[in-house]
């Protein structure tokens, strides 16, 4: 916006646009480009040819409700497990309702054909995954590490024993509205 | 009732109508490498707390997983040991749980494609009435996967907290998934047992139950022979091979007796008690686990290449791991020594499953064999008789014994070159043992045992105690009976016996020579 306030104003000087551009030219990354593609009103500073695949302008779509498949219905023992899985409490009216707005949004990959396509799980596909030499390098910071928890015994970790159960569904329940208060 | 007392839970002879055990083992072999598999940190056993541990291993934010490529080609041997298909991509996954030895709060293994899948496992066990027949048996490799070992959690109940050691944090594992296709705790032992074996022999995995270098975990569950599987329990805990075959018996008794009680099977976790023998529940586990499984989108998918000529241009050779490669640099694997013996010494089997299944015992018999003329068929009772019986009573190791090779060997030709008897021989090994460093002779002539071949010395001695006893010889005069014969005598009390020397009696020398030393 600066850019542009700055142009007019040098426009109303009556320099020309034109005559500017040269100098503010930035060479990014030692990549120079020339003056043709800095053509475009809407990006006159960026050094990057625009790539023909990316629309000019917004070609976003909203997914229609219909398009959707049925809403899915969460049952208290759901969000229980969930609960329990993630160690998150969200069982408030806010919390249920930001989690159906949340598997709401994932519907909508319900639109896209996936039919005899293989899914991606890492954009790191088409690369060599790189194998260590079997050598030590690292280790042997034990009062780095001990320094970081609060508290430890003889260069021990402290935890409580073992996994501290859940309590009941009905005591979290009645946790969950005192701490409210 | 204890094991050894009730009958053996494999006979074939079982009734049609009785339940039998069904055993899955799920086994993690530590891997032997110098670091661990993400991370640069060593590997070690007893080193003080915490100070085997990199940034990574305690889960320090900005910190990223990087594959040790000893740990890729320790599975693929592993892999190609066990006739497993290896699979040329496989890859990594995140599983979650939430424990204080875990400080990521999931662990990377590989759950979906793992690096070898459909091998087999072919062991032996000594069976039969006798049990020194050797049985052959297989079980299905179901898959082999590269996971990370969790820390160490020290209960201290006293203070109601676990002290936590991340040292074992991050270490190489691999899981090895074996089908439910043994039907007994012996079963399953003689599977360790051998996978124990081939993993010392390919080096990469040592194998020490007590260390913890090779964990068992068993699902055990009881059904009617054509019957779908019963509901299985999973048995943890178990330390030592021992403690295996136990372990799985009882569970399979408490399995049949809570059935023929009219009760059902929990699907639960139990602990194995060593010292009750019996498997206790474990902390109730509150329903199935949600691992909520995730690729590790910081892991791209492991690639290993089926020859040299696969190399892609561009991928350095010594960084890529090829399965040929690998295949071709395999080591002797115990089945393939155990024949070799066979065919080489002409021994029976299982002199030479004996021989494989105690470390260091071939290498001492074919010491022996290579230091005496003596056939190897004489020479294996030896070895896994009097040496192993003797090393076994003591708790000792082959690299503990107190006769070599060389001392062994020298006592046989001894026996073989007539010098002493077979009995004397075997007096005579104990004592060497007894005594470490001395050799057989100079036991031989300590305690002078050796054979006198010499017949006029014999006539000599023998016409010495006749001379010396008059008396008895003339009551045998009266008695009108002389006899002549040949066989030892083994009690040494006052009265002698008087035979004629018309022979060279090796046993009368010797026996004279016990009389002299009670006579004076």
């Amino acid at each position: 916006m600066i850019v542009f306030s700055l142009t007019s104003a040098r426009q109303s000087l009556g320099v020309s646009l034109k005559l500017m551009r040269p100098s503010l030219r930035l060479r990014i990354r030692g990549h120079f480009c020339p003056e043709s593609h800095v053509r475009e009103a809407t990006r006159p500073y960026s050094s990057h040819t625009h790539n023909p695949k990316v629309p000019k302008a917004a070609t976003w779509e909203p997914v229609l409700e219909d398009q959707l498949p049925p809403p899915a219905k969460i049952p208290a023992d759901l969000v229980d497990k969930l609960e329990r899985l993630a160690l998150v409490d969200f069982r408030t009216k806010q919390g249920l309702v930001c989690l159906e707005r949340a598997i709401r949004f994932a519907d909508q990959l319900h639109v896209v054909d996936t039919d005899g396509v293989e899914p991606m799980d890492s954009v790191l596909e088409d690369r060599v995954l790189y194998l260590r030499d079997d050598a030590v390098v690292e280790g042997d910071c034990a009062e780095e590490l001990l320094q970081l928890p609060k508290s430890t015994v003889e260069e021990y970790f402290v935890a409580p024993p073992g996994n501290i159960p859940l309590p009941k569904r009905e005591e979290r329940t009645a946790m969950l509205k005192h701490s409210e208060l | 009732a204890r094991c050894d007392s009730s009958p053996p839970l494999c006979s074939s002879l079982s009734s049609p109508q009785e339940l039998v055990g069904v055993v899955g083992l799920e086994i993690h072999a530590q891997i032997h490498s110098n670091t661990k598999l993400f991370s640069g940190s060593q590997v070690g056993f007893l080193a003080p707390p915490n100070s085997l541990v990199s940034f990574l291993d305690a889960s320090l934010p900005g910190t990223l997983p990087v594959l040790n490529r000893r740990c890729v080609e320790a599975a693929v041997m592993t892999g190609l040991a066990l006739n497993c298909t290896i699979n040329n991509k496989s890859l990594f996954d995140r599983k979650h749980y939430f424990y204080a030895d875990l400080p990521a709060g999931y662990q990377i293994t590989q759950q979906r494609q793992p690096i070898a899948v459909n091998g087999m496992l072919t062991y032996s066990h000594l069976g039969g009435k006798k049990r020194n027949q050797v049985v052959n048996k297989t079980v299905q490799i179901k898959q082999i996967q590269l996971e990370q070992d969790s820390g160490k959690s020290l209960h201290d109940d006293q203070r109601s907290q676990t002290l936590i050691d991340l040292n074992r944090a991050g270490v190489g594992l691999m899981e090895l998934v074996m089908e439910p296709d043994m039907s007994c705790g012996e079963e399953a032992a003689a599977a360790v047992r051998e996978l124990q074996l081939i993993l010392q022999a390919l080096g990469t995995c040592q194998g020490n139950m007590s260390e913890g270098q090779l964990r068992v975990d068993a699902n055990v569950s009881v059904h009617m022979p054509g019957e779908p599987l019963g509901i299985r329990t999973e048995v943890k805990n178990i330390n030592s091979a021992r403690y295996l075959a136990r372990a799985i018996d009882y569970e399979i008794q408490r399995q049949i007796g809570v059935l023929q009680r009219g009760g059902t099977v929990q699907n639960e976790t139990r602990a194995f008690d060593s010292k009750s023998g019996q498997t206790i529940p474990m902390r109730d586990k509150e329903g199935l686990q949600d691992y909520r499984f995730m690729p590790e989108p910081n892991l791209p998918p492991l690639i290993v290449y089926k020859d040299n000529a696969s190399l892609p241009t561009g991928v350095d050779a010594c960084q890529a791991v090829v399965v040929e490669r690998i295949r071709e640099g395999l080591p002797e694997l115990p089945s393939v020594t155990r024949d070799r013996l066979v065919q080489t010494y002409a021994i029976l089997p299982e002199h030479s499953f004996t021989l494989v299944n105690e470390d260091g015992l071939v290498e001492y018999f074919e010491a022996v064999v290579r230091e005496t003329k003596r056939e190897p068929r004489n020479v294996i009772g030896w070895v896994t008789n009097e040496l192993l019986s003797l090393l076994k009573q003591k708790d000792q190791s082959v690299s503990q014994s107190p006769v070599s090779p060389s001392a062994l060997a020298e006592l046989l030709e001894l026996q073989e070159t007539g010098h002493i008897s077979s009995s004397v021989a075997k007096q005579v090994f104990q004592e060497m043992w007894r005594s470490s460093g001395k050799t057989a002779l100079q036991v031989i002539q300590e305690q002078d045992l050796g054979l006198v071949s010499d017949t006029k010395e014999i006539h000599n001695i023998c016409q010495r105690v006749v001379d010396s006893h008059p008396d008895l010889v003339s009551a045998q005069h009266t008695h009108t009976h002389t006899h002549t014969h040949t066989h030892t005598h083994t009690h040494t009390h006052t009265h002698t016996h008087t035979h004629t020397c018309t022979h060279t009696s090796k046993h009368f020398v010797r026996k004279r020579q016990q009389l002299s030393r009670i006579h004076g």
